[in-house]
C-alpha cells in the first residue's frame, strides 16, 4: 500500500517534468540534426536530416564564434569580478566591529531581487553618454564621457558591470554562509600564535573558504553562460556584434528567423559548455574531500 | 581599533550607497517632471515631485492590466509549484517506493541541463497543443522544479519518522499524514520556496516573450521592454514603469527576507 502511496505523490510532479522539461530537451538534440525552418513551420512534412550539417555551420558561422567570444569573455572577467566583490562585501558585513549588520546585509542584497529587465532599463540611461548618471559623476572627476553602450569596446563591460551589480549580493550571502561555519578556535588559534589580521584572513579564513569559492565561482559561471535580458534590453546585441551572446544568438535564430534546427544546435553547444563547468566542478569537490 | 571600526564602517556605507544609487535614481525620476531626469547637472531629487507619469501608466497605457497579469500568473505558478513539488519532496524524503533513489539522482543530474535548450522544443510543443499566446503556455515550465523538490526533501527527511508514524498507527492514510502531519511541520521551507517561486515567476522574461505575441496579454517585465521600445524619449515614465515593475518584489522580499535567506544557505542553490 504504501509503495504505491509515494509513487503516487511523486507522480504530477515528474509528470510535469518528464512532459515539458525533459522530452522537450530531448527533443531539442534531436531537433539540432534536421533542417527545421521557417518553412516547415508552414509545413511539417518538409523536415529533413541533416545529421551533423547545423553543427557544421556553426563551425563556419563567424557570429557564433563572436557570441561564444563574447560570452566566455564576460564569465572570465564578470565572474572573478562579481567572486572579488561579494567576498569584499561578505568581509565587510561579517567584520566584528561592524553594527547594523542586517541592515548592510540586506541593502548590499537588494539588487538580486529586482526585475532583471527593469533595472536593465535603468541602467541603459545610467549609461547615456550624455545625460547618464555614470558619466555625470565621472565628468565631476574630470573623466571624458564615454559611449558606454554605443561603442563596441566598452558596451561588453558596460553589462558585466550591471551584472556584477545585479548578483554580487547572491554570492556574498553565500560568503557569509561559509564565514559563519569556520570554527572560532581556528582565530583564537591563530591570535595566541600573533597573527594579524592580513595572516589571519591568509592562513585561516582563505582556505577554510575553498570549497565556498568552487561553489560560488561554479554557479557564477553558469549564470553567466546564459547572459540573455541584458543585451536583449540594452543593446540588442549591438554594436556591431559586440554584445551578442550565445542565447542572444539561440533566440534570434530560432525566434526571430524561425531558424529552429540551427538554434537548437545553438542550444545543444551552451548546454555542453554547462555541462563541462559543472564537471570541472564535481572533479575539484571530489579532489578537495578525498 | 578605533579606526579600523571607523574604515570598515566608511566602507560599508560607500558600497551601500553605491548599491542603492541605480535604485534611488529609478525612483526619483519617476517623480520628476518631463525632461528633468536628463538634466545636466545630475538631479538626484525631483525639483516639483510629480504623479503624472503613474497616472499617464495607468490611465493612458492601462498598466494596471500587467500587474495584474503578471500578479495572478505568479500566484497560479506559485500555488502549483508549491502543491506539486511538495508532495514529490515529502515522497523522496519519506515514502520508499521502487527506484526512489534512482530516480532522484537522475532528477539531479537533469539540474545541469539548462532552461533555454528545452525553449525551441517546448515552443513547438505549446504550438502543437494550441497554447501559444495563452496564459497556460507561461505557467508550464514553472509548474514542477527539480530545485523545489530538492529543497523540500532536505527539509522533510528531518522530520522525525515516530509523529509520522503515531499518525499511521492511528489508521491515517498517508495523505492524510501528510496533509495534516507534514505539511505543517514543513512551513518554513514552504515559505521559502513559496517565495523563490514567486519572485521567479514574476521576474521572468524570455519565456513570456517567447509565448506571448498580444500586447495585451504581455507580463510586467514583456510589456516593460515594449515600453521602452515605444518610449525611450520619456525617461520619467519609463522609470515609472521599472518602479512598478521592481516594487512588488522588493517589498514582498524586505517582509520575508529571513526565509529567503535561510532557503539561499541551506538549498545552496540558486533561485
Amino acid at each position: 500500500m504504501k509503495r504505491w502511496a509515494g509513487l503516487g505523490f511523486v507522480a504530477p510532479a515528474l509528470g510535469l517534468l518528464l512532459v515539458f522539461f525533459l522530452l522537450p530537451t530531448v527533443a531539442a538534440l534531436l531537433l539540432s540534426f534536421t533542417d527545421f525552418d521557417v518553412y516547415t513551420v508552414a509545413d511539417p512534412s518538409r523536415l529533413r536530416l541533416v545529421a551533423f550539417g547545423n553543427y557544421e555551420r556553426l563551425l563556419h558561422d563567424d557570429r557564433f564564434w563572436t557570441a561564444l567570444r563574447n560570452t566566455l569573455w564576460f564569465v572570465a572577467v564578470a565572474g572573478p569580478l562579481s567572486v572579488a566583490v561579494s567576498l569584499a562585501a561578505a568581509l565587510l558585513v561579517d567584520a566584528k566591529v561592524v553594527r547594523g549588520r542586517a541592515i548592510f546585509r540586506t541593502i548590499l542584497f537588494l539588487p538580486v531581487v529586482t526585475t532583471l529587465v527593469a533595472v536593465a532599463v535603468v541602467w541603459r540611461y545610467l549609461y547615456h553618454p550624455r545625460y547618464g548618471v555614470l558619466n555625470q559623476l565621472l565628468g565631476a572627476a574630470g573623466i571624458a564621457p564615454i559611449d558606454w553602450l554605443g561603442d563596441p569596446k566598452w558596451a561588453l563591460p558596460a553589462l558585466a558591470l550591471l551584472a556584477v551589480w545585479k548578483g554580487f549580493g547572491f554570492n556574498m550571502l553565500v560568503f557569509l554562509a561559509g564565514l559563519q561555519g569556520i570554527p572560532e578556535r581556528l582565530y583564537e588559534a591563530a591570535a595566541l600564535d600573533g597573527a594579524g589580521r592580513w595572516q589571519e584572513f591568509r592562513h585561516v579564513t582563505m582556505p577554510q573558504l575553498a570549497p565556498t569559492f568552487l561553489f560560488v565561482g561554479v554557479i557564477t559561471a553558469i549564470g553567466y553562460l546564459q547572459l540573455f535580458a541584458e543585451p536583449y534590453v540594452m543593446t540588442q546585441g549591438g554594436p556591431a556584434d559586440s554584445t551578442l551572446s550565445v542565447v542572444l544568438l539561440m533566440y534570434e535564430e530560432g525566434f526571430r528567423w524561425w531558424n529552429l534546427g540551427y538554434g537548437a544546435a545553438v542550444a545543444v553547444v551552451l548546454f555542453l559548455v554547462i555541462l563541462a563547468a559543472s564537471l570541472v566542478q564535481l572533479r575539484l569537490q571530489r579532489r578537495s574531500v578525498a | 581599533m578605533k579606526l579600523w571600526t571607523v574604515f570598515v564602517h566608511a566602507l560599508l556605507l560607500v558600497a551601500s550607497a553605491l548599491t542603492l544609487l541605480p535604485l534611488w535614481w529609478m525612483v526619483a525620476a519617476s517623480f520628476m517632471p518631463p525632461g528633468e531626469a536628463s538634466a545636466v547637472p545630475l538631479r538626484l531629487w525631483p525639483s516639483v515631485p510629480t504623479l503624472e507619469h503613474y497616472q499617464a501608466l495607468f490611465a493612458r497605457l492601462d498598466i494596471g492590466r500587467h500587474v495584474a497579469i503578471s500578479a495572478g500568473l505568479a500566484i497560479v505558478t506559485t500555488a502549483i509549484a508549491l502543491t506539486v513539488n511538495t508532495l514529490a519532496g515529502y515522497a523522496f524524503a519519506k515514502l520508499p517506493f521502487p527506484g526512489r533513489d534512482r530516480i532522484f539522482r537522475g532528477l539531479l543530474g537533469a539540474l545541469v541541463i539548462p532552461g533555454q535548450v528545452a525553449m525551441l522544443p517546448l515552443f513547438l510543443l505549446m504550438r502543437a497543443f494550441g497554447w501559444i499566446d495563452s496564459w497556460i503556455a507561461v505557467i508550464v515550465p514553472g509548474m514542477a522544479s527539480v530545485f523545489g523538490i530538492f529543497l523540500v526533501r532536505q527539509y522533510a527527511a528531518g522530520l522525525p519518522d515516530g509523529v509520522l508514524d503515531a499518525a499511521r498507527m492511528d489508521g491515517a492514510g498517508e495523505l492524510r499524514v501528510f496533509r495534516s502531519i507534514a505539511l505543517p511541520l514543513c512551513a518554513p521551507i514552504l515559505v521559502t520556496l513559496g517565495l523563490v517561486t514567486f519572485m521567479g515567476a514574476w521576474n521572468d522574461f524570455l519565456w513570456p516573450l517567447i509565448v506571448l505575441a498580444d500586447d495585451d496579454r504581455y507580463t510586467l517585465p514583456v510589456a516593460l521592454a515594449n515600453l521602452v521600445g515605444e518610449h525611450v524619449q520619456d525617461t520619467e515614465l519609463v522609470m515609472a514603469g521599472a518602479v512598478l515593475t521592481v516594487l512588488p518584489v522588493i517589498v514582498l522580499f524586505l517582509v520575508l527576507q529571513r526565509w529567503y535567506v535561510a532557503g539561499i544557505t541551506s538549498g545552496g542553490v540558486k533561485g
